[in-house]
């Protein structure tokens, strides 16, 4: 199997020690396969064992070892080392605080998701008697992709609008509300309005779209939030235009 | 052991060349400055008009001015750019779905610009150019 000398440089922060958060350069041999977070464990197992990041499925499906690969937001799991030369510049995902090393605070997103209330609330209750929900193919089309999502943050880490206005619900909190919003289940809409129609909401978006061209999922969080302004906006005009059609 | 994250500040005037998707972004925003003066141009003719034969001739007169027909070129190039990157980002605000499909994105977008192509003519037809 072909081997190669990859070359780490790493974000260190110690909030026991440090003030500020520097480069680390590591030097560790890797089969050409590997993918970064492969590189990362070699490092934590070989070389130094103080080391923190967080990983589990190593699959691409827990949304976990997301960070800053050469700049771009990525699944460590998901970067094969082939795709890089030189120097691989390893930081925790953008705009989130740094806990330890590659480690961030997710607290902020988490708090966000909860507020856009992503699971059914259906018109009326139903007992487990009434048996199955059913819904046609052309219905779970409508919201399918959304549902992707894996919670791992890339989206916010690409988003300049959250970087800049951490106030900003984001991408991955408000696709989740449209993906409910679009489900024929589900009759949330107007309480989830309450947040995502606001100026922190979908509002805040100016359409950078790199949300989508960083997702691993292959969710279109920036096509979700287009649809819930062109939909918000038609609510107000009803509103405001068609009051006796608002209802 | 302590809890303490480390914020890191994102440079406000700076962040957009951090990466060259955000360089398109600014530059797709950018553009509609041109397109904003256009319009104020526009303005500017209507109000000429409005004052007099003389004063409408003297504003057609600058028109031709070389500053005057860089400003065009620049304008007409921005506002090329500005339309097709909007036209381009209609498959993902109004998508259409037939049955458990959805329609190419290709076939919005260039819905958009065949509707462009089409009101372009009608306004030369109206401007008696044909």
């Amino acid at each position: 199997m072909k081997q190669r000398l990859v070359q780490l440089e790493v974000l260190r922060y110690n909030p026991d020690t440090d003030s500020e958060a520097s480069f680390q350069r590591y030097e560790v041999v890797c089969q050409d396969e590997w993918v970064v977070l492969d590189a990362l464990n070699k490092v934590k197992e070989s070389i130094d064992p103080t080391l923190n990041y967080r990983w589990s499925c190593h699959m691409a499906v827990c949304g976990s070892c997301g960070m800053m690969i050469n700049g771009e937001p990525k699944l460590a799991c998901h970067a094969f080392l082939r795709d890089y030369e030189g120097v691989i510049r390893i930081e925790p995902l953008a705009h989130f605080p740094i806990e330890r090393d590659l480690v961030t605070a997710p607290d902020d997103f988490m708090e966000k998701l909860k507020r856009v209330k992503p699971y059914l609330i259906p018109q009326q209750k139903r007992s487990l008697d009434e048996g199955e929900n059913r819904q046609t193919p052309a219905q779970l089309m409508k919201f399918r992709q959304y549902s992707m999502c894996i919670n791992c943050m890339l989206c916010y880490a690409a988003c300049p609008e959250y970087g800049l206005t951490p106030k900003f619900i984001g991408p991955a909190a408000l696709t989740l509300a449209h993906r409910y919003n679009q489900d024929s289940r589900d009759a949330g809409r107007a309480e989830r309005q309450e947040v995502a129609a606001t100026h922190e909401g979908v509002w805040e978006c100016t359409f950078v779209g790199a949300c989508s061209e960083v997702c691993p999922a292959h969710v279109d969080p920036a096509s979700a939030l287009q649809q819930m302004k062109i939909s918000s906006s038609i609510d107000w005009l009803k509103e405001h235009l068609m009051p006796w059609g608002s209802k | 052991m302590s809890r303490r994250p480390l914020v890191r500040e994102v440079p406000p005037t700076s962040w957009f060349f951090r990466h060259p998707r955000y360089l398109r972004y600014m530059a797709r925003e950018v553009t509609c400055i041109f397109i904003g003066a256009y319009c104020v141009l526009l303005v500017v003719g209507l109000q000429r008009l409005a004052a007099g034969q003389a004063s409408y001739e003297a504003f057609l007169a600058a028109l031709r001015s070389p500053a005057s027909i860089v400003f065009h070129a620049l304008a007409l190039v921005a506002a090329v750019y500005h339309a097709a990157t909007w036209f381009n980002a209609t498959q993902k605000a109004m998508p259409v779905q037939v049955g458990e499909d959805f329609l190419p994105g290709t076939v919005i977008s260039g819905a958009h610009y065949v509707a462009w192509v089409v009101l372009s003519f009608v306004v030369l037809f109206l401007a008696g150019v044909f």
